[in-house]
């Protein structure tokens, strides 16, 4: 018999990027949105969207202190969902909740930085969405992953839109802050996590004490990107 | 395409009835409008139908004062900005559940010649309840129609008879974070306080509302009693309230405190007014899907009809 093609890690990231938009149907199709349905279809879209990213970032700092390499794997999965998301979100926006009135949308757009910071967002995305498929990634060679390392200056960029979306001040942090705050603790952590010397200190850290708890030679399997 | 703003110039009731006026752009509606009965019967039969056939109807006419009807009271009590129970709108009627309004004072004080406080059953007594069907305009740029019972809090202000020094009223919610568990967060400056200038205060509009569709308010709306100031942003109409005093200066408030630039003192409903995080030039009644032009405060407190006007 042949071998279960997918990985239970496989099934689990396909299951939570689709449950995003089948809990939207379900609870559009019952009535159950909120009151208030397109700014509800809005926030949980951008919800999703930045959940999917910030889980497409994690898988890199997974590998480097575990050396579960399997995460990598799937991390352009995850990419390509947070996209998707953030599309059908912008077309929420610009549908939906505008109607389509492409003058209001500018005008909205240019006055409110949020929104400028979240359009710059997306359209850093688009390439890196483009070119997510295993033919561009041979084509680009090393230059693919230069490019899709402008991920770091997506996430904090979403971050800002989000937590500026909230009631609240940045800078005092009072207000709505705490659950966007959680999100770019996160983010914030991983850029850490980016910078070499902190990155290669976490690796042979790691190494080190996980040959301490399998009584094995250090033995790192993958190197991270 | 073109926008979808023009295709509703002013309000569709006036040429259409409305029934007829919803059908025609109801890709989502049907879903998600209705605020029930209908649909959960057809797709989840459930008690949710139940409930729906108990709202209370208001006692007069249900539409505000520009024909517009009033929103369901399930909409009204299930949609609520109430961050001392949760941020989470939809929330807010479950976590109040336990929230106890009895015993109710509001003590009335400051620079008055009579400072006294009333138990809100002598409130209920001593000032005749009429009804008040208002426009409240979030700042979040939704509205709703709601139709309050309530008495003026200028007939209040005049049994307590404010001294000559008096130019403001402030107002402060309970604090009670063992039953409100957002006044647990750290990140709000609590108690919840809020004010107006003593001429808006004593303005006919302004109204202490204790009742909403013709029923005791309930806790996710403010109860047992909260401000309603019909040409402000929401944020002004303080729920819960228990301490209404005169005082001499501006007063601080609770959402001035964390971001002054965004919730200024006076928060009239301007659409030309931009607010950093929401355009104020449109708003979403609940229970439609296209915006509509907003509807200005000078209208409200003229009740002119100014605000039907076409909008792009
Ligand atoms: C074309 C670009 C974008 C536009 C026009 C846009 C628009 C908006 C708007 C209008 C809101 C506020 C909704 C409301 O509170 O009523 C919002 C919130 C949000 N957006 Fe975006 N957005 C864009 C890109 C993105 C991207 C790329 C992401 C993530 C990958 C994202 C994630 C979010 C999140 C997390 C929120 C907050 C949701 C909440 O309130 O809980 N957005 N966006």
């Amino acid at each position: 018999m042949k071998k279960f093609p997918y990985t239970p890690l496989q099934i689990a990231v396909h299951l939570y990027a689709w449950s995003g938009l089948v809990l939207l149907l379900f609870d559009y199709f019952t009535g159950n949105l909120s009151p208030n349905p397109i700014q509800d279809l809005e926030q949980r879209t951008g919800r999703h969207a930045i959940t999917l990213l910030v889980l497409s970032l994690l898988c890199t700092p997974i590998n480097t202190i575990f050396k579960w390499s399997e995460p990598l794997k799937r991390r352009r999965a995850l990419g390509v969902y947070a996209f998707l998301y953030a599309a059908i979100h912008m077309i929420i926006f610009v549908d939906l909740d505008f109607g389509l009135a492409w003058s209001s949308v500018i005008k909205e757009v240019v006055e409110k930085p949020r929104l400028i910071v979240g359009v710059i967002a997306f359209i850093l995305l688009i390439p890196l969405a483009l070119t997510s498929f295993d033919i561009w990634k041979k084509r680009l060679g090393k230059n693919w992953k230069r490019l899709h390392q402008l991920v770091y200056l997506i996430a904090p960029l979403v971050f800002l839109h989000y937590i500026w979306s909230k009631k609240g001040d940045l800078l005092s942090l009072q207000g709505e802050v705490l659950k966007p705050m959680i999100y770019g603790l996160i983010i914030g952590i991983f850029l850490i996590f980016r910078i070499p010397p902190i990155r290669k200190a976490l690796a042979s850290f790691s190494t080190r004490s996980l040959a301490l708890l399998n009584k094995k030679d250090p033995q790192p399997k993958v190197d991270t990107p | 395409m073109t926008s979808l703003f023009k295709t509703v110039p002013i309000r569709s009731s006036e040429i259409t009835p409305k029934s007829v006026y919803l059908s025609r752009r109801d890709f989502m509606k049907a879903a998600t409008l209705t605020t029930g009965a209908a649909l959960l019967t057809a797709c989840a039969p459930s008690v949710a139908d139940a409930s729906a056939d108990e709202a209370p109807v208001p006692t007069s006419g249900a539409t505000d004062e520009l024909g517009d009807p009033v929103n369901s009271y399930s909409d009204i009590t299930n949609y609520n900005n109430y961050y001392e129970f949760t941020v989470d709108k939809q929330q807010v009627a479950d976590e109040a559940q336990g929230f106890s309004l009895a015993p109710w004072t509001v003590e009335v004080g400051g620079l008055v010649n009579n400072p006294k406080t009333f138990g809100i059953e002598d409130l209920l007594k001593l000032f005749p309840q009429e009804e008040r069907i208002y426009r409240l305009r979030c700042v979040e740029a939704w509205s709703m129609v709601i139709p309050w019972t309530g008495f003026t809090l200028a007939s209040l202000l005049e049994m307590v008879e404010p001294t000559s020094d008096a130019k403001y009223v402030r107002f402060e919610t309970v604090f009670r974070p063992e039953e409100m568990p957002g006044q647990k967060s750290p990140f709000y400056p609590w108690p919840y306080q809020e004010g107006l200038r003593l001429d808006e205060a004593m303005n006919d509009l302004t109204l202490l509302a204790t009742g909403l569709y013709g029923e005791p308010n309930v806790a996710q709306n403010g109860a047992p009693i909260r401000l309603v100031v019909p040409w402000k942003y929401g944020f002004k109409s303080i729920k819960s309230i228990v301490k209404i005093e005169l005082v001499s200066e501006e007063p601080s408030t609770l959402w001035s405190n964390i971001a002054s630039n965004e919730y200024g003192f006076y928060a009239n409903v301007n659409p030309d007014v931009d607010h950093p995080r929401w355009s104020q030039a449109s708003e979403r009644r609940i229970g439609e899907l296209n915006r509509r032009p907003t509807c200005p405060s000078t209208a409200t407190a003229n009740r002119s009809r100014i605000c039907t006007t076409a909008w792009i």
